[in-house]
């Protein structure tokens, strides 16, 4: 039982798990390329909070000088490296977007399937073309 | 001295801020121009480094003054060193090469902000090759990643489904990259630091942690996704083949590497293995997915019609050679993949660039059909091309035969002869490709009169360049196998 409780009290990683468990899924199952990167940037935020919560220390404050000699301050690094984090995951979702606006206009389709298919279809003609120009 | 003694973070700036200068120059001549001389700037960087380094064996380098473990910190040691060189002449290299083939490729217009990208994946490569700290490898893994899938993207003018490969790898780079951030936040969990030298120390203290233990899993998975490495490898072989070719050389070249380096580093240079983890990792994990690895990738690039694709299926089962070999697990293991990682790079490099020379030597995509007959068209690329295909091989007299003597040096220490079979099977199986492409290229006939362009003279010397370094590195191998032992030394000590 004591166990079970300690695993509800630190119920901020079971959220983490949730949202990465969720967003994976949606990566991997989603046919559609915008949702697709929706659930990249649900994966990463569930790092974010993991991040946030390892740098959370019970009953520290912000960590900026008091004056006080036993305040508990929060860990200040892991929120800083997650600052950093989210910057990378902005261009990377820049760059995401970026690509299925290229992609849009190239295929007229962000649907994986309907990809896929335009993809081998690319494919066969360039074999066919070479084939008629033999 | 200013510069000498800063030499590991202006390897890094300089082409950060060049890139950006770059990105608003109004000519691709002009642009072409900065960046050759800030890849040259970086050569010359690099080649003092070596000789810092090789007089004082470790070089820690401090950002901002701030002393590691507390700040950011660069080292440059036996196992990167050469790295770090080999990352320069590649760029230096494939950036001669990039001026005549990359304005066939991409929209002139293009061009500049191109080069822009170009600098921006080089400075990112010679940050992973150097940095100390975990968390500011994930920030240059992203960059690398990113400005990769820019660059794989750019090839979207000649076929659209350069998009495709683009989009697939900025996915699954990103999941790798982000398992490899939650290892990073375990390990700093278990260890409070993030500096991988301080990380080793508190780790001797502490001993195994499962904390620990279960970062450096994520960690792994993370790196071997960039890494190329077999079960993870699915965003590779298109996003090589529909890449510009100045790009594919440059990113199988290089890129790839780097990540090898890195997940050597992890495997053997951070954690103290009390519990024999790593040691199952690699006899029950690494060792069969590579054996998988170099079959699969010799098998489907046998089956191969597009050039390109084949040679990136190919790069797949070479890489499963360099982790092979580190799965062995001994000095020499590990150093057989040091060598076989530089002479891979310059090998895979040197094919990439002649296969782009014949793709716009005959206007379009370099096949088996559209390059019969090609290879008495265009004799010196061909002649360089054949060079490096008997590298890949493993012919004597060329550098891929010092890799493969050095990895079955390694395998007859441990005295298996099984993996010297799968050595010598799948060398001869990647005969067959090769021949099969030589064949094509000499002795058929063109099924119609060919339109062959000159060759482009400054992508020849390029090519030959490489080409050149194969060879001297396959008679004198001193330099190369130096380098394997230094590496092993700095990741597992002296033997």
């Amino acid at each position: 039982m004591s166990s079970l409780y300690s695993v509800l009290l630190n119920w901020n990683y079971i959220v983490v798990i949730m949202l990465m468990m969720a967003g994976l899924y949606i990566i991997i199952s989603n046919q559609n390329f915008i949702k697709k990167l929706v659930g990249l940037s649900i994966f990463q935020s569930s790092v974010f909070i993991f991040y946030i919560s390892l740098g959370k220390v019970s009953g520290g404050t912000a960590p900026i000088l008091t004056g006080v000699s036993d305040t508990v301050y929060s860990n200040p690094l892991p929120h800083v490296l997650i600052l950093t984090a989210i910057v990378v995951g902005v261009a990377t979702n820049a760059l995401g977007l970026a690509l299925v606006v290229r992609i849009h206009e190239a295929f007229d389709s962000i649907e994986e399937k309907k990809l896929l298919a335009l993809k081998i279809e690319d494919g066969h003609q360039e074999n066919e073309q070479k084939d008629n120009k033999l | 001295m200013l510069i000498l003694n800063n030499i590991p973070a202006l390897l890094v700036a300089i082409p950060l801020l060049a890139s950006a200068v770059v990105s608003v120059l109004p000519s691709a001549r002009i642009a072409w121009g900065v960046a050759f001389v800030t890849t040259l700037c970086c050569l010359y960087m690099a080649f003092e480094l070596t000789e810092i380094v090789s007089a004082s064996l470790t070089l820690s380098y401090a950002f901002g003054g701030w002393e590691p473990p507390w700040g950011i910190a660069f080292v440059v040691d036996g196992a990167n060193v050469h790295l770090v060189l080999l990352v320069a002449f590649i760029s230096v290299i494939a950036t001669v090469y990039a001026l005549t083939t990359l304005k066939h490729e991409i929209a002139v217009e293009d061009l500049p902000k191109a080069y822009a990208v170009w600098l921006l994946a080089i400075a990112s490569l010679f940050g992973l090759s150097m940095t100390g700290d975990a968390f500011n490898l994930f920030v240059f893994l992203e960059i690398s990643a990113l400005s990769s899938i820019t660059l794989i993207a750019l090839g979207a003018g000649q076929d659209r489904r350069a998009l495709l490969a683009a989009y697939n790898y900025l996915i699954i780079g990103a999941i790798g990259a982000t398992f490899y951030v939650i290892g990073v936040g375990y390990l700093y969990a278990a260890t409070g630091t993030l500096n991988l030298l301080d990380i080793i120390e508190r780790l001797n203290e502490i001993g195994t942690n499962q904390a620990a233990v279960t970062g450096l899993a994520f960690m792994l998975a993370g790196i071997m996704v960039k890494a190329g490495v077999f079960p993870v490898h699915i965003w590779l072989p298109a996003a090589y083949s529909f890449a510009p070719s100045a790009v594919s050389s440059l990113l199988s070249a290089i890129a790839t590497k780097v990540a090898i380096y890195y997940l050597a580093r992890l495997l053997f240079g951070i954690f103290i293995d009390t519990t024999h983890l790593i040691d199952l990792f690699l006899l029950f994990v690494l060792m069969p997915v590579s054996v998988i690895a170099i079959f699969y990738g010799t098998i489907a690039a046998i089956f191969q019609i597009d050039i390109k694709r084949l040679f990136a299926l190919s790069s797949i089962a070479q890489i499963g050679y360099i982790t092979f070999a580190f799965s062995i697990n001994t000095h020499s293991g590990i150093s057989a993949g040091f060598i076989h990682l530089i002479n891979h790079a310059l090998i895979k490099g040197a094919l990439f660039m002649a296969v782009g020379i014949f793709a716009i030597g005959i206007g379009q995509r370099a096949t088996m059909n559209s390059l019969r007959g090609v290879g008495r068209q265009m004799p010196i690329t061909f002649t360089g091309f054949v060079i490096a295909g008997l590298a890949l091989i493993g012919v004597p007299l060329t550098a891929g035969f010092i890799s493969k003597l050095y990895l079955f040096k390694a395998i007859f220490e441990t005295g298996n002869g099984i993996y010297v079979a799968v050595i010598a099977v799948s060398s001869a199986l990647s005969v067959l490709y090769l021949w099969k492409i030589f064949e094509v290229m000499w002795l058929q006939e063109p099924l119609q009169p060919l339109k062959i362009e000159k060759e482009p003279v400054l992508a020849c010397v390029s090519l030959w360049l490489l080409v050149f370094t194969i060879i001297i590195f396959g008679i004198y191998s001193a330099g190369v196998s130096s380098y394997g032992m230094n590496a092993a030394n700095a990741l597992i000590g002296v033997r």
